[in-house]
């Protein structure tokens, strides 16, 4: 049990970050899809900046994770269509609910209990993508 | 205190998501919050149907760990460390959501024209959910990730296929925002 108390204590601090930075707002992604506004791509190039950054120093540093092996971000696999295509899909849904799946959850703890059907379409969605995968072009 | 309660500018904002995805790689783990969408599929039997949902679930519950967190954080974020202010919204999009029929723009985090319960219970308001929630669901596994696992963690270790799903997303929300809205509402 104490070893999933980290794992709770990091998703609080995510969840209050994206209130507090009021990413979790669907006038902000909005906002942000019109163009008029840095703040959006202010919070995603400065978390970006700062990332590219820890990664670089821990490469440089061999850094090890709590198991003892080098810290590492898994590949993506290669590809165009998959993600042309489903991030396509993907940014039509999030404009239109104005929650990607982080903010679905935490809006929720905002005591949004609307947004439980957003995240049962969404399991839903999933659903249906891992049942027609293999006919889709990846 | 003030500072706390008042939202958060860009620049704090940013670098604590950084540590949030740098805390997962540390602890062994990937930030990517979508993944729990598969998860949930999993936990709920859709492996024994379709085989992209037959996997060890129990390995991802520390993710699920991640999102009770986040629930969390969000009451916590909203109910305690939050004085009652208006989004800053630029004027423009203010007016332009006016025009398309959204009163009390920016006087909390989502507009009620959609998320009331009112809304929901219309047959146009349950749709736009439904059909939301759906299309995130199936784009984000289709292109492997969302904001967490692209955007963040995919961009910070410069990887080519993120940046590809990240122009995606965008592509996605331009055509919803700029020629759906108009036909939508």
């Amino acid at each position: 049990m104490m070893k999933y108390i980290k794992f709770l204590l990091v998703g609080i601090l995510f969840g209050i970050v994206l209130v507090k930075s009021e990413a979790v707002s669907w006038y902000r992604i909005y906002e942000m899809f019109r163009f008029e506004s840095f703040h959006m791509y202010g919070i995603i190039g400065s978390a970006v900046t700062t990332g590219v950054l820890i990664l670089l120093v821990s490469k440089k540093m061999k850094l090890k994770n709590i198991t003892g092996q080098l810290l590492d971000v898994p590949k993506k696999e290669k590809g165009l269509m998959r993600y042309i295509i489903g991030g396509s899909i993907f940014g039509l849904g999030w404009a239109l609910s104005g929650a990607c799946p982080g903010p679905m959850y935490i809006l929720v703890g905002t005591g949004v209990f609307q947004m439980l059907i957003v995240i049962l379409a969404a399991i839903l969605g999933t659903y249906v993508y891992g049942k027609f995968k293999d006919k889709l072009p990846h | 205190m003030d500072y706390i309660l008042q939202p958060w500018p860009w620049y704090v904002s940013g670098p604590l998501i950084a540590i949030v995805m740098f805390l997962l790689l540390y602890f062994g783990k990937t930030f990517g919050m979508s993944s729990n969408l598969r998860t949930l599929c999993a936990i709920g039997g859709a492996g024994k149907k379709v085989p992209f949902f037959n996997f060890n679930w129990r390995e991802q519950k520390w993710n699920l760990v991640v999102v009770i967190g986040t629930v969390i954080g969000g009451f916590i974020a909203h109910f305690l460390l939050s004085a009652p202010t208006n989004i800053d919204l630029n004027p423009d999009t203010v007016a332009k959501l006016n025009e398309l029929g959204f009163d009390n723009v920016g006087k909390s985090l989502l507009p009620q024209e959609l998320f009331s319960w009112d809304a929901v219970f219309s047959v146009k308001g349950l749709a736009i959910l439904i059909i939301g929630g759906f299309l995130v669901g199936f784009g984000t596994r289709y292109a492997g990730g969302c904001t967490s696992g692209h955007a963040i963690t995919g961009l910070s270790s410069l990887q080519l296929p993120s940046l590809i799903a990240v122009i995606g997303f965008f592509i996605g929300g331009l055509i919803m925002v700029h020629l759906l809205f108009p036909l939508i509402f």
